[in-house]
């Protein structure tokens, strides 16, 4: 494993893996958004209580899974780069900051407009969408940081700290719906049980959370080859690419 | 130990000669309780209600204001960098400056509390729960204070910047807090709240002084 993730640190290696990668990966993000949404919004059978309005689940619960992996993946990457001074795990940790900061809106905008037509309100402070937000306000906490000084190391390395720091808040908002008996269903997909969603729902909604998990790769692919060039732009290697141009 | 001594006196020192420093903010958190009651009204039922979460708030952006100027000065004149290039220990230092920084705006929210709950005519009961949360939790908001202004200290706009990387950050003690004083206003038990305020304190106080020290290192580097 570390012999095959060894050579990704140098950023030139990192740089072309990402430039292979990332058409793959967009053609597959895209393919199976398609894929999960066509299927979930137009050809699964209505919820018995919901009607049709459940269908948001399909961009609702990716969204909301993916916020939280999201930011555990730049909290593995800004680890990484805390401890192992990679510095191309901490261009990758604030790479994908912004990624998942989006992410987190459209959960809480799905979740509003999911929320007005089944719970009666656009916003209830809830345990959950309470810490949903927080996580938003975390992710732009370490936006902010990582531009807040005149020295882009010095805010990198500030930015990877808080958001090793913010950690504490995703066992929060994953746990909330059972630890406070709350307006938000709890968990049907992640536990260890049998999903209470029928399988008819359950498959559409499994390619929809795929497609944001490889969606997220391929943007994180696209804005890693941008932050490496933008740091290493004094660089032969990168000149030479300029150049052939 | 003596180091950890010597960081102290000098903390006090300075402490005593820029009375602003931490007056200000004691200053500041009486200001916000009086200007509620002006703001929604003096029905007394209302302000024991609105009291818990009210104490809190103000509580919190009182120890923002003070985190501000917590490593400022220290990074101006190259105490930081001298410590980092000394290759001193920098953990006596953070110490030093967590120890100092409760004790110059977490104590005086506690021993300002009665004087509170006179104010927002809280019982006696939901006192007794508002002094214990606030000696509980103003430790908490120091750590996490500290380890924002010492993660800001060489940012060029500190302090709005601050309040966004710790207010989320707080908000859990926020509402294990205001939940205690609530449970126990209505005669409730609310040991349960404390332990986990407790055990937030404990699980912070382990790793923040870490956290700390790192954030400094980086900022003079």
């Amino acid at each position: 494993m570390f012999k095959w993730l060894h050579p990704l640190a140098k950023p030139e290696t990192l740089y072309h893996f990402c430039r292979l990668c990332y058409p793959w990966l967009m053609a597959a993000a895209l393919l199976l958004l398609a894929l999960g949404n066509i299927w979930g919004l137009a050809f699964t059978p209505p919820d018995y209580q919901q009607g049709d309005s459940y269908r948001i689940i399909h961009l609702h619960v990716p969204s909301a899974i993916m916020s939280m992996g999201t930011y555990s993946a730049m909290a593995i990457a800004a680890f990484t780069a805390l401890v192992w001074q990679v510095k191309t795990a901490q261009w990758a940790a604030l790479a994908l900051a912004p990624i998942g900061a989006v992410y987190t809106a459209i959960a809480l905008l799905t979740g509003m407009a999911w929320g007005k037509p089944m719970w009666g309100t656009w916003w209830v402070w809830d345990a959950r969408l309470t810490s949903e937000l927080i996580l938003l306000f975390l992710y732009l906490g370490v936006i902010a940081l990582s531009g807040a000084f005149s020295d882009r190391q010095t805010g990198a390395k500030a930015a990877s700290l808080l958001a090793v720091v913010g950690v504490i808040n995703l066992p929060i908002i994953h746990f909330s719906v059972e630890w406070w008996n709350t307006l938000h269903q709890g968990a049907s997909i992640t536990k260890f049980a049998r999903p209470s969603i029928d399988a008819s729902m359950l498959w559409p909604l499994l390619i929809s959370i795929l497609a944001f998990k490889v969606l997220m790769l391929a943007l994180l692919c696209l804005r890693l080859r941008t932050a490496i060039l933008v740091n290493e732009q004094h660089r032969p290697w990168v000149k030479a690419l300029a150049g052939e141009r | 130990m003596v180091t950890l001594g010597c960081f102290i006196k000098r903390e006090l020192r300075l402490l005593a000669r820029q009375k602003a420093d931490w007056l200000n903010p004691v200053l500041f958190f009486v200001i916000v309780l009086t200007l509620f009651p002006l703001g929604v009204g003096p029905e007394p039922n209302l302000l024991r209600l609105m009291a818990p979460g009210v104490v809190w708030i103000a509580a919190l952006l009182s120890v923002l204001l003070a985190a501000e100027r917590l490593f400022k000065d220290d990074y101006r004149n190259g105490v930081i960098e001298q410590l980092v290039a000394a290759r001193q220990p920098l953990l006596s230092f953070v110490l030093a400056k967590l120890i100092t920084n409760w004790l110059s705006t977490g104590l005086p929210l506690v021993l300002l509390s009665p004087l509170v709950a006179l104010l927002l005519n809280v019982d006696s009961a939901a006192f007794a729960a508002l002094a214990l949360t606030l000696l509980l939790g103003t430790p908490l908001l120091s750590l996490l204070s500290v380890l924002g202004a010492a993660l800001t200290v060489s940012a060029d706009k500190g302090g709005i910047l601050l309040a966004l990387l710790i207010l989320p950050l707080y908000i859990p003690l926020l509402i294990f807090a205001s939940a205690a004083v609530e449970a126990a206003s209505m005669a409730m038990p609310y040991q349960g709240q404390l332990a986990i305020m407790l055990a937030m304190l404990l699980f912070a106080l382990a790793l923040v002084p870490m956290a700390v020290q790192s954030a400094l290192k980086l900022n003079v580097s």
